[in-house]
């Protein structure tokens, strides 16, 4: 069985400012959780960026009501594209009401 | 991982309250997972920066992977730099300078060291947003 697996997920962005500092830092942490290889890029966006790079994640300044697309590589690829799915879904569990 | 196996990280601004304010943006923004300490401001409370504060602050944050130190302007650098040399001298190689916007850096230092960085990475995090 081959460990290497390859995953991929996407997300509407609900967060009122987007993508902005705080759910960065947040959505960069949980990306290092995971061993896989994790990019992500914006909507009509072609370059992929590296998940567990807070500079660049920062740097795509995505917007509110745009879909943010993701991809892993390796043992935990799966696992790591539902629990960022799921963050960015959740609206970064800054509403706690929600 | 405990506290203790993260690369640690010092403030040090002219001002007391922007090293404060700084602390407080990562502790809100990355967590507390990460020790950060700050120095500011000279000893009669004026704007400044003070080599014993700074040698201080490293010591409370200390950490085998070592320190990584975010400054603003001039005497922040060059007291900084005479803080790490009045280190112990196994400590000194483990504290490093980092050349990046205090505020900015430092948040991107600390998600760097939250997620278990090395020294090297943590620098090299923060200095990617120098100009």
């Amino acid at each position: 069985m081959n460990a290497e697996t390859a995953a991929e997920g996407s997300a509407l962005i609900t967060h009122g400012i987007g993508l902005h500092a705080r759910p960065s830092v947040k959505l960069t942490k949980l990306a290092k959780t995971f061993a896989s290889s994790v990019h992500l890029r914006g909507e009509g966006v072609v370059d992929w960026v590296d998940a567990k790079s807070i500079v660049r994640v920062m740097g795509l300044k995505l917007r509110e009501g745009s879909t943010v697309h993701f991809r892993a590589l390796g043992p935990d690829a799966p696992a790591a594209i539902d629990a960022l799915v799921g963050l960015v879904k959740r609206d970064f569990d800054e509403h706690s009401a929600a | 991982m405990t506290a203790n196996s993260r690369v640690g990280i010092v403030i040090v601004s002219h001002s007391a309250e922007v090293a404060r304010g700084t602390v407080d943006m990562v502790r809100q923004m990355v967590g507390h997972e990460v020790p950060v300490a700050a120095s500011g401001g000279n000893p009669a409370g004026g704007l400044g920066t003070d080599v014993a504060s700074i040698i201080a602050a490293i010591k409370k944050v200390w950490s085998p992977k070592g320190v990584a130190i975010l400054v603003d302007l001039g005497g922040a650098e060059t007291n900084s730099e005479m803080a790490i040399e009045m280190l112990p001298e196994a400590w000194r190689g483990k504290v490093v300078i980092c050349n990046a916007p205090i505020v900015e850096g430092a948040v991107m230092a600390a998600t760097e060291a939250a997620g278990g960085g090395t020294l090297e990475q943590v620098r090299a995090t923060a200095e990617e947003l120098a100009p």
